[in-house]
């Protein structure tokens, strides 16, 4: 008999203390098998004190990486502990950890290497800007004809993966905004990727991590990452250790 | 016949070149961002003592005044100096995210140890 998956819960969290204990345990209802580990991109507050309360593990950064740094640290922490699939999950409460199982599923039966939860993929009444909304239509749009599988939500980081594409992240990923290049990357070097429907709750506390200067500096962004990403070479996009 | 611009030149440039030298001597600079320094000084002084080859040069460009020649060494090379360090802080801040991951799993991984041995 096979012995269980590993299975590894990422909470990226940066000033969350006032949602993160509620994440923790919606997650040990959703999935008490899983361990969970809150990756602490040194906040001001006490998100690390509260994490470590609820008696998860806690890795802290000693300055700020953004949400991309945050996240890859915890897949380098997955693939150094050798986890067999791993889940990442917002601090702020936006995912619904009663969807992980959910995520998971198609990873367990090998179906897929990532496994995506979409706003979109039904109409579920997600409201954001009609610009934002615009704007994620054509890039996933785009990103689907690329990579030939189909994509309606680049930009969720509720996302589900096996150990290979943990590998693969724990050596290459993107720094900010990195969701619709991380999948463009995973795409382009043939994994298997599979949408799930989700619905996004308001988030707990906080505020959203995009402003003004962000909304308008993102799609330049990435439309730019996108551009680089197509034109490397393919082995260049595994960057030698 | 020296003009007040050309000593003036002269003198700055040599005093650069030194000053950078000397930098380095003292391991205040490192060689590898010296060298474009080094050769701005360089550029600065043969152009201002040769002014022939300033002349050919501007005639090159399509320029009538030396000057105009020399502002754009100048700006050139501040350029060059910017894009340099555009191409350096890119990879220093892949290095900072990279240490402070690896920072962050080993410091957990001593509080864990820490724990385990009492």
């Amino acid at each position: 008999m096979e012995s269980a998956p590993k299975i590894l819960v990422i909470i990226p969290a940066y000033n969350e203390a006032p949602s993160i204990a509620r994440v923790i345990d919606e997650i040990r209802a959703s999935i008490p098998e899983a361990d969970v580990v809150v990756i602490n991109d040194a906040s001001g507050d006490s998100t690390a004190l509260v994490a470590k309360t609820k008696g998860v593990d806690v890795v802290s950064h000693v300055c700020n990486l953004g949400i991309g740094g945050a996240v890859q640290t915890g897949f380098r922490y997955a693939w150094e502990k050798e986890y067999d699939m791993a889940i990442q999950v917002d601090a702020d409460g936006q995912h619904n950890p009663e969807d992980i199982p959910k995520l998971l599923m198609p990873i367990v039966n090998q179906e897929a290497d990532v496994v995506i939860g979409s706003r979109y993929l039904e109409d579920r009444k997600y409201k954001t800007s009609f610009a934002r909304r615009a704007g994620i239509l054509l890039f996933s749009q785009f990103i689907s004809a690329t990579i030939h599988q189909r994509i309606t939500d680049t930009t969720s980081g509720f996302r589900a993966i096996n150990k290979r594409v943990i590998e693969f992240f724990s050596k290459e990923y993107p720094v900010d905004f990195p969701d619709a290049e991380a999948l463009l990357l995973l795409g382009l070097l043939d994994f298997k990727i599979k949408e799930i429907p989700t619905t996004m709750r308001k988030r707990a506390s906080g505020t959203s991590s995009t402003s003004i200067l962000k909304e308008i500096y993102y799609p330049f962004k990435v439309s730019l990452s996108i551009l680089a990403t197509l034109l490397r070479e393919k082995p260049l996009l595994r960057k030698e250790e | 016949m020296h003009s007040r611009p050309q000593i003036v030149a002269v003198f700055l440039s040599l005093l650069t070149v030194i000053v950078i030298f000397e930098m380095v001597r003292k391991k205040r600079l490192k060689e590898e961002y010296s060298l474009l320094w080094l050769i701005l000084g360089i550029v600065v002084f043969v152009l201002s003592l040769w002014k022939k080859l300033l002349f050919t040069i501007s005639g090159l460009f399509g320029v009538s005044d030396p000057n105009t020649t020399l502002f754009f060494f100048g700006i050139f090379f501040m350029l060059l100096f910017i894009f340099h360090f555009s191409v350096r802080i890119s990879d220093l801040s892949e290095r900072t995210k990279s240490l402070t991951q690896k920072l962050a799993l080993l410091e957990n991984d001593l509080q864990k140890t820490k724990e385990q041995t009492g």
